[in-house]
């Protein structure tokens, strides 16, 4: 594990853990809707400044809160071609399959590859510090996965590459 | 350990006790609002009071009239009395707002109760003989976002809110039609009904939270409240609207509490009940936690899995689906139990977690050792 990573994740656990305490709070704007404000964006007093944690240029994080609703946007390593491909298939693939993720965002914010919108039904239905450790689980896991997944592509690209020179 | 009923995995929204504590009404997150029993050791499920179509954000018991005030999302609030036969039956209050009610309080002498909305005023309630029901009158100005908390003086005519604009007011609630003229206090002496009579700000240099809970102490001087900036605050009438706020290293409170005349609890995000205290200067000062019950030891780790833990998660523990406090998420609501606010001697908190903890300063005292509560 690099040294950079130790500090980085710890430095997101604990503005996570500051920015999911997440409460009801019905629209002041709407009569009736109960929405997340840090995505209506209506009421300038009920978002909190947004801060971004990064590792690296390539590497960082946004996490915007709100007084119900917490957004984290993450951005993830790329660093070639394939590593993009890969990154960009994989979040489309589970983004469609968003609701089936419960806490993932159907599209990322913009200049990220991934976004997860925490509401205070989430916080109410699960254990808030269950919730930072998933996050924190992904980004340790997200890296790793795309990293396997370019060595499979690459192994496979080399047994392709052999049968097909096989007949010259 | 304090005392702990657990009401299903559904956040606690609210809670109210009756006069002699052997009644609970709690709102279940949800349109409805269930009476609970105290009977033959155990808590029954008495009644469910269904009339309400959203959910339910404040309930408050006047202990001596023995009426339930119920306020909701759906903008309506009701007050439930209890006929003949124990039945409890709501009458509407024509509230005239717009948005969701997010509070409700009785006021001490229980002839009128306040309730804040999100339409940013909050509406003050009294029963109109003539036409045999609730009516309630506006306090607008200079609300500017939604109101998240009231608490009345113990005189029965000042009303503190907070709200989500970072203010903390103290208004004048009286009602010219069914009460007398109010006498002078230390937060002024002329009241009439929307007056603000003081304003304070809980932000300094352009930080600063929302207001979750406030609270007057029992001789209605000192008001203390709690931001979203985990700070806690109190300012005093008596010595001429002096602010002491101290900014704690913990997540933020939701909700506060006197327990005598310079100790205040706090609890919220946290999970773990705090106690404060106002010193002679009338500067507050951190005083301990209440929660007593330790973090289970765990058996079996080994100092390898720690550090690997540690390296790759940033924390000591892999496993650790408990958190090491009695109450699993949030505490929502302080309630009194046993006492007043000038000496209490048992208190309520219930949170998102469903669970709902009665907590005695006996006890305490013993636990915590060296604390003193008086």
């Amino acid at each position: 594990m690099s040294a950079t990573l130790r500090p980085y994740l710890s430095a997101v656990r604990s503005t996570l853990e500051a920015a999911m305490c997440l409460e009801n709070f019905s629209s002041q704007v709407v009569e009736r809707h109960n929405k997340p404000e840090v995505e209506v964006r209506t009421s300038k007093e009920l978002l909190l400044n947004p801060v971004v944690i990064s590792r690296n240029e390539k590497e960082k994080v946004l996490i915007e809160a709100s007084i119900n609703s917490v957004r984290i946007s993450i951005s993830i390593k790329q660093a070639d071609e394939i590593e993009k491909i890969l990154c960009h298939k994989f979040m489309r693939f589970m983004m469609m399959r968003a609701e089936n993720f419960v806490v993932l965002r159907r599209k990322p914010v913009e200049g990220y590859d991934i976004s997860f919108l925490i509401t205070n039904f989430h916080t109410e239905a699960m254990y808030k510090h269950k919730l930072v450790d998933f996050v924190i689980h992904f980004m340790e896991e997200i890296d790793k996965e795309i990293s396997e997944m370019k060595l499979a592509v690459n192994a496979r690209a080399r047994v392709c590459a052999e049968e097909f020179l096989k007949r010259f | 350990m304090p005392e702990s009923l657990s009401f299903g995995i559904e956040p606690i929204t609210a809670h109210a006790w009756n006069k002699d504590r052997t009644k609970l009404a709690i709102s279940p997150n949800s349109p409805e609002v269930h009476i609970y029993h105290f009977q033959r050791g155990e808590w029954k499920l008495e009644e469910i009071l269904k009339e309400h179509d959203l959910k339910v954000t404040g309930i408050d018991w006047a202990p001596n009239t023995n009426r339930i005030v119920t306020c909701s999302a759906d903008r309506n609030a009701y007050v439930w009395t209890q006929s003949e036969e124990k039945k409890w039956r709501p009458t509407l209050v024509l509230l005239r707002i717009n948005r969701a009610a997010t509070c409700v309080r009785w006021s001490p002498l229980e002839n009128k109760f306040a309730v804040g909305s999100g339409a940013r005023l909050i509406s003050v309630c009294y029963f109109e003989k003539e036409n045999d029901w609730w009516v309630s009158k506006h306090i607008k100005k200079p609300i500017r976002s939604t109101v998240t908390c009231l608490d009345w003086h113990p005189n029965d005519v000042l009303l503190a809110a907070g709200s989500t604009d970072f203010k903390v007011r103290v208004f004048s609630a009286y009602i010219k039609e069914i009460e007398e003229r109010p006498s002078s206090t230390s937060w002024g002496s002329k009241m009439p009904l929307g007056l603000m009579m003081a304003e304070f700000s809980n932000s300094t240099n352009g930080a600063g939270g929302w207001v979750h809970s406030v609270n007057f102490s029992s001789t209605g001087d000192r008001v203390a409240w709690v931001g979203h900036d985990s700070s806690i605050s109190v300012a005093d009438a008596s010595k001429g609207m002096a602010v002491s706020m101290i900014r704690t290293d913990f997540l933020p409170f939701l909700s506060c509490l006197w327990v005598s005349e310079n100790r205040l609890i706090a609890a919220g995000h946290g999970c773990c009940p705090m106690l404060f205290e106002v010193e002679e200067t009338g500067q507050v000062q951190f005083a301990g936690k209440l929660d007593a019950s330790l973090k289970k030891e765990t058996s079996g780790v080994s100092a390898m899995k720690k550090f690997q833990s540690l390296d790759r998660q940033a924390r000591t523990e892999t496993n650790d689906t408990s958190l090491g406090t009695l109450h699993q998420n949030a505490i929502t609501s302080v309630c009194l139990h046993t006492g007043n606010k000038a000496g209490a001697t048992k208190f309520s908190t219930a949170g998102v977690d469903g669970l709902l903890a009665i907590w005695d300063f006996n006890n305490l005292e013993s636990a915590m050792g060296g604390l003193k509560f008086n």
